[in-house]
């Protein structure tokens, strides 16, 4: 009785490091990418940094280069053919941002659109910047008082008291 | 005074931030603004998907406003809006033109003989150079284009009767649309 609960137990066990063995080969398996022949090395160079700076439409956080999504590969296959039809990189990057738009680009260009994007961290520092020197100079403000003359009257009231305080002596 | 306007600044950050999200709210990340919108249909030649030897280019399209709806039979989205397309077509006369896109071309015939054909044709895109040329990026898409063939919206995802109603419908019948 106990052994047969001792051998489902271990038959479970198995199964399950099967199973994670089993998923683990597969993904790695996914992750293979077709060959692309190149008439020239600087063509293949080409083809790996545009492809590093395109965008998957699909995957959104990954390039084409990384990104197994159907779509990626379509895109691979395009950008081989274009640069083996003598293209050059900004014309590939044309033909791609007139299908897709700025966005399959991972540097886009500088319109109304995109100011946000490259203004905005910009704006933020000179406002962090300009509230630190606003801070600053309050607090000096502040201190201003604290060193320095008081009012005639004051310092009328303050000899007053300290020759009070000289005399009860 | 000055001391006083600082105690807003919180509320001030709260306003913002409440109007970005009401903004951003609904808004699907995920979907991309077509980018030839306003634009003619690209140049195509493909071959219609029950007959290899007819051949369709964006000239035999034109005259009538129509949907251009993207599927394929590896797509389970396709599946789900398909009745909703039949009966776009058969209750409403839509003119809803197919793309059957990198697909096999028996089973997409299997597909329409099983679950109805919708579409006035469809053209068949097996490798999908016209869908690449349109910014097609996944299944399903459609795409609204006015008689003389200018592309006017596209919808990503599940056309249901409610997207039909409130924004494919307004499009194709409005007076950018032409006729009807």
């Amino acid at each position: 009785m106990m052994a047969a609960w001792l051998m489902r137990a271990a038959a479970m066990q198995l199964m399950r490091v099967g199973l994670i063995l089993g998923f683990t080969l597969a993904l790695s398996v996914h992750a293979a990418v077709e060959v692309y022949d190149f008439t020239s090395d600087e063509g293949y160079a080409r083809y790996q940094s545009l492809t590093y700076e395109l965008r998957c439409p699909k995957c959104q956080n990954q390039n084409i280069a990384d990104s197994n999504a159907d779509i990626a590969k379509d895109l691979r296959r395009e950008v081989h053919r274009l640069i083996e039809e003598g293209q050059s990189d900004d014309q590939i990057v044309d033909y791609m941002v007139t299908r897709y738009g700025d966005f399959v680009r991972y540097k886009p260009p500088f319109n109304t659109a995109t100011l946000i994007l490259w203004v905005g961290p910009a704006v933020l520092a000179l406002c962090g910047v300009g509230g630190l020197f606003w801070l600053g100079r309050r607090r000096r403000q502040r201190q201003i008082p604290n060193e320095t003359s008081l009012s005639q009257d004051e310092q009328a009231r303050l000899d007053d008291l300290l020759s009070d305080h000289e005399s009860k002596k | 005074m000055m001391r006083r306007l600082v105690l807003f600044v919180p509320l001030v950050l709260f306003a913002v931030m409440a109007l970005l999200f009401k903004v951003m709210i609904g808004h699907d990340p995920t979907e991309l603004d077509l980018a030839r919108k306003g634009q003619a249909l690209p140049d195509f030649t493909l071959t219609d998907l029950q007959n290899p030897e007819q051949r369709w280019t964006q000239a035999d399209l034109l005259g009538k406003p129509y949907l251009l709806n993207v599927w394929a039979t590896w797509c389970p989205s396709c599946r789900a809006e398909h009745p909703v397309l039949v009966d776009l077509a058969q209750r409403e006369g839509v003119r809803i033109v197919g793309l059957n896109y990198k697909d096999d071309r028996a089973a997409a015939q299997q597909w329409l003989v099983k679950l109805g054909d919708p579409y006035a044709l469809t053209l068949f895109d097996e490798e999908g150079r016209f869908g690449l040329d349109l910014g097609v990026y996944g299944a399903p898409e459609t795409y609204v284009v006015d008689a003389q063939g200018t592309l006017l919206y596209r919808h990503v995802g599940v056309v249901t009767q409610d997207v039909w109603r409130n924004t494919l419908a307004p499009l194709l019948n409005g007076p950018a649309g032409g006729s009807q």
